[in-house]
């Protein structure tokens, strides 16, 4: 017992003050691109078609940059000397629709006004389904119920049987092999059911988008309410955008 | 070792005229007889050949340091080795799954990831191959039942199916069936490399994504007779070690976790993400992504930031000594974890277990000591080991390499050699040839192959996971244990679905 008590007293405190205060991310994160592709010169446009997943897309003459494909390697930063692309320190990546995913974009919209988003403003219950990644997004979900970020402060948790829960989290590009599973953790959410993407995988199909073994991300099974990019992204990233969700943000 | 195989060093290049094309007879007995004599399947896999499918196998020998590889011509069919050498038996059902390739004589031969082959030609009905549907091993008799687990899990994790066949609350055999997570990461790497592969290798197994980045450039740096620079080579050796700080962290963990020992639950789990940010602070990413890259590291340590890193290096294990410390010296922990999910030396050896789960059963098996690479040519890290093959076992010896690491990690960072962090690139790849890879990740050994044609790309890019290795030796632990105490033993061997899956 005194053991213990020690042992607690040396560990201290460890819980964020987010999001009130917002820790230190390192010098060399990369969050929110800034995009002005008007920089680029004929060869920086060679170079950007080597993106690995397609993310910079163009249509009608214009560069965008597809937070949805993205790896967020910043292949496509060395790839323009003139600085068509910068990733700053920006963790808050969350967006309500494919669309507002593609940079530069409109202004960030605020939550629809759907009535199944206010039940959940004091308490959201989630199942998550691993569907076909690597388990790094699994991996910075799961941390989130660690002391540092304590998701349940926020009336928040993750839950084990779908029948309780309020939303599904997917992460993945969900492989075929995986399909029937998640329509079917889907189906056994109590209606209105909530479904947010996490990472490239479950938004575009993230490194092995066009592979035949795989459904191409979540919403090629169920319909997508929230996106969440990177890849993984950052614990921040997803505390961030679950917070938009309930509303507290 | 047999003298009708070629010897290559771990990292190294062979042509692959130089790889001798045996009798299917002398292929079996080469093999069994460098298996008799010490040497690991650390690779067996099927390449298509003309009509045909040819048979690849890379024997790894602890005792020599040298890897051997043989090759034989198998066609739709060729007698399988599983009945006399058990480490095969995945390997032959994967076989037979990609390239319809079938061993006969296999005692338990059916699909591992539930895809069709990728050999044109077999006969196939075009219809799915839902995952998970297959005959499974049952027991029969009275007070017998079967209990089936998965693919989706109660917690925050990868899919699989699990069938226990219990006796009341004793588990007697459990099978484990696979493949959920299988989105055709080989598959993607033939015709490269192109600008996704790095990305596919580093997602192969998200947790394990130094380790896999670096086999992978190891392996094309071999192909195109690059290297990687002094530095480089340390920063690779740095960023592996703290890869695996984070994850044995973690798990030791989740081990309390796992029989109500919560303190050391809760403060190791805030300890990986020390580790994870460590990572960051080194490369932008928790998990070390776009750190390792061919040719070198794409990111250096300068001296303030390897000085931060040692600083914070430093602070971060001293809570883990005091979270692990409480968590190894506490009866009620010891109670569960000694003599629970035991797997015997003899086992282990059988089943080619790898890793921390075959160091946990007293077997020296590292690649970092037996089949050294970059910076562990020159500094060596002693090989952890304990002897019991227990949960405690497991825990042990992720406590000794936590302590291992950490001084090798502080060690290295105030003697980092001078000069670039990345070679030049290189023209392309040899042609016709073959290079093997080899990394002990934090689980255990990371092996890459890899097969370049007349043009110089990848022809054939075989990857195994440790986990590959070692999923048949959490069934083993399995046996005769309280149904109860599964995820006690699946955590103490931590293994990977994605990993496996590929």
């Amino acid at each position: 017992m005194l053991r213990a008590l020690a042992a607690r007293l040396k560990q201290g405190q460890r819980t964020l003050s987010y999001p009130k205060g917002t820790p230190t991310l390192p010098d060399r994160f990369r969050g929110r691109p800034e995009t002005d592709f008007s920089r680029c010169d004929a060869g920086c446009a060679a170079r950007l078609k080597d993106c690995p997943t397609g993310a910079v897309v163009e249509t009608d003459g214009h560069r965008r940059l597809d937070l949805g494909r993205c790896l967020f390697c910043a292949d496509c930063a060395a790839a323009c000397p003139h600085g068509a692309v910068r990733f700053t320190a920006e963790h808050k990546l969350a967006a309500w629709s494919r669309e507002d995913l593609v940079l530069p974009g409109t202004e960030p919209k605020i939550r629809p006004d759907d009535p199944k988003f206010r039940k959940i403003a004091r308490s959201l219950q989630i199942r998550v389904v691993s569907a076909g990644g690597c388990n790094a997004c699994e991996a910075d979900i799961n941390v989130l119920s660690t002391i540092v970020f304590d998701l349940s402060r926020f009336g928040i948790s993750v839950v084990a049987s779908p029948r309780h829960a309020d939303a599904l989290i997917v992460a993945g590009p969900v492989p075929r092999n995986m399909r029937l599973a998640l329509e079917k953790t889907y189906r056994a959410l109590p209606a209105p059911r909530i479904v947010i993407a996490v990472g490239a995988c479950a938004i575009s199909g993230g490194p092995y988008a066009g592979h035949e073994e795989v459904c191409g991300g979540a919403a090629a099974v169920v319909p997508v309410d929230l996106y969440i990019p990177g890849c993984p992204p950052h614990p921040l990233t997803i505390l961030d955008g679950l917070l938009k969700l309930t509303g507290r943000l | 070792m047999s003298r009708s195989s070629l010897r290559l060093q771990n990292g190294e290049r062979a042509e692959l005229k130089d790889v001798p094309l045996l009798s299917l007879r002398e292929f079996h007995g080469d093999l069994l007889c460098d298996i008799r004599q010490g040497g690991r399947l650390a690779s067996l896999f099927g390449h298509p050949v003309g009509d045909g499918v040819r048979l690849f196998a890379v024997t790894a020998h602890g005792d020599t340091g040298e890897l051997s590889v043989s090759s034989a011509d198998a066609g739709d069919s060729y007698p399988s080795l599983t009945p006399d050498c058990p480490q095969a038996h995945w390997f032959e059902r994967e076989i037979a799954e990609q390239w319809g390739a079938r061993p006969e004589g296999h005692p338990w031969l059916k699909p591992i990831r539930f895809h069709r082959p990728y050999r044109g030609g077999l006969p196939s009905d075009g219809g799915p191959l839902p995952a998970g549907v297959t005959d499974y091993f049952q027991v029969q008799g009275d007070g017998i039942h079967e209990v089936a687990v998965g693919p989706v899990h109660a917690g925050v994790i990868e899919p699989g199916h699990f069938r226990f066949q219990c006796h009341g609350e004793d588990v007697f055999h459990l099978e484990i069936s696979l493949g959920y997570q299988h989105r055709g990461i080989e598959r993607a790497l033939v015709g490269g490399p192109g600008p996704r592969s790095i990305h596919l290798m580093e997602t192969a197994a998200g947790d394990t994504s130094v380790a896999h980045a670096t086999a992978y450039s190891w392996a094309i740096e071999a192909l195109s007779n690059r290297r990687s620079p002094a530095r480089g080579s340390v920063l690779r050796g740095i960023a592996l070690e703290l890869e695996r700080l984070a994850n044995h962290t973690g798990d030791l963990g989740a081990l309390g976790g796992d029989v109500g020992f919560l303190p050391t639950a809760s403060f190791c789990g805030r300890l990986r993400g020390d580790f994870l940010n460590l990572t960051a602070l080194a490369c932008g990413s928790r998990f070390g992504r776009g750190w390792m890259r061919p040719g070198g590291a794409a990111f250096d340590l300068e001296a303030p930031r390897a000085a931060e890193l040692l600083e914070r290096l430093g602070q971060a294990m001293s809570d883990v000594g005091n979270a692990v410390g409480m968590l190894l010296g506490s009866p009620s922990v010891l109670a569960r974890f000694e003599e629970t999910g035991v797997v015997s030396k003899a086992s282990a050896e059988a089943l080619g277990l790898v890793g921390v789960a075959a160091r946990a059963c007293g077997l020296e098996r590292d690649v970092r000591f037996e089949f050294p690479a970059g910076i562990f040519r020159m500094t060596h890290i002693p090989v952890s080991t304990w002897e019991s093959g227990d949960v405690f076992a497991r825990a042990q010896v992720r406590w000794l390499e936590i302590q291992r690491s950490a001084a090798f990690i502080a060690e290295q960072l105030v003697a980092l050699p001078e000069g670039p962090i990345r070679s030049e690139p290189a023209a392309g790849l040899e042609p016709e040839s073959l290079a093997v890879a080899m990394v002990e990740g934090w689980r255990g050994e990371v092996c890459h192959v890899a097969l370049t044609d007349a043009a110089g790309r990848l022809a054939r890019y075989k990857v195994v996971d440790p986990s590959f290795h070692n999923w048949m030796g959490l069934a083993l632990a399995l046996r005769d244990q309280q149904i109860s105490d599964f995820p006690l033993c699946n955590k103490s061997f931590s293994l990977s679905y994605c990993g496996h899956d590929l």
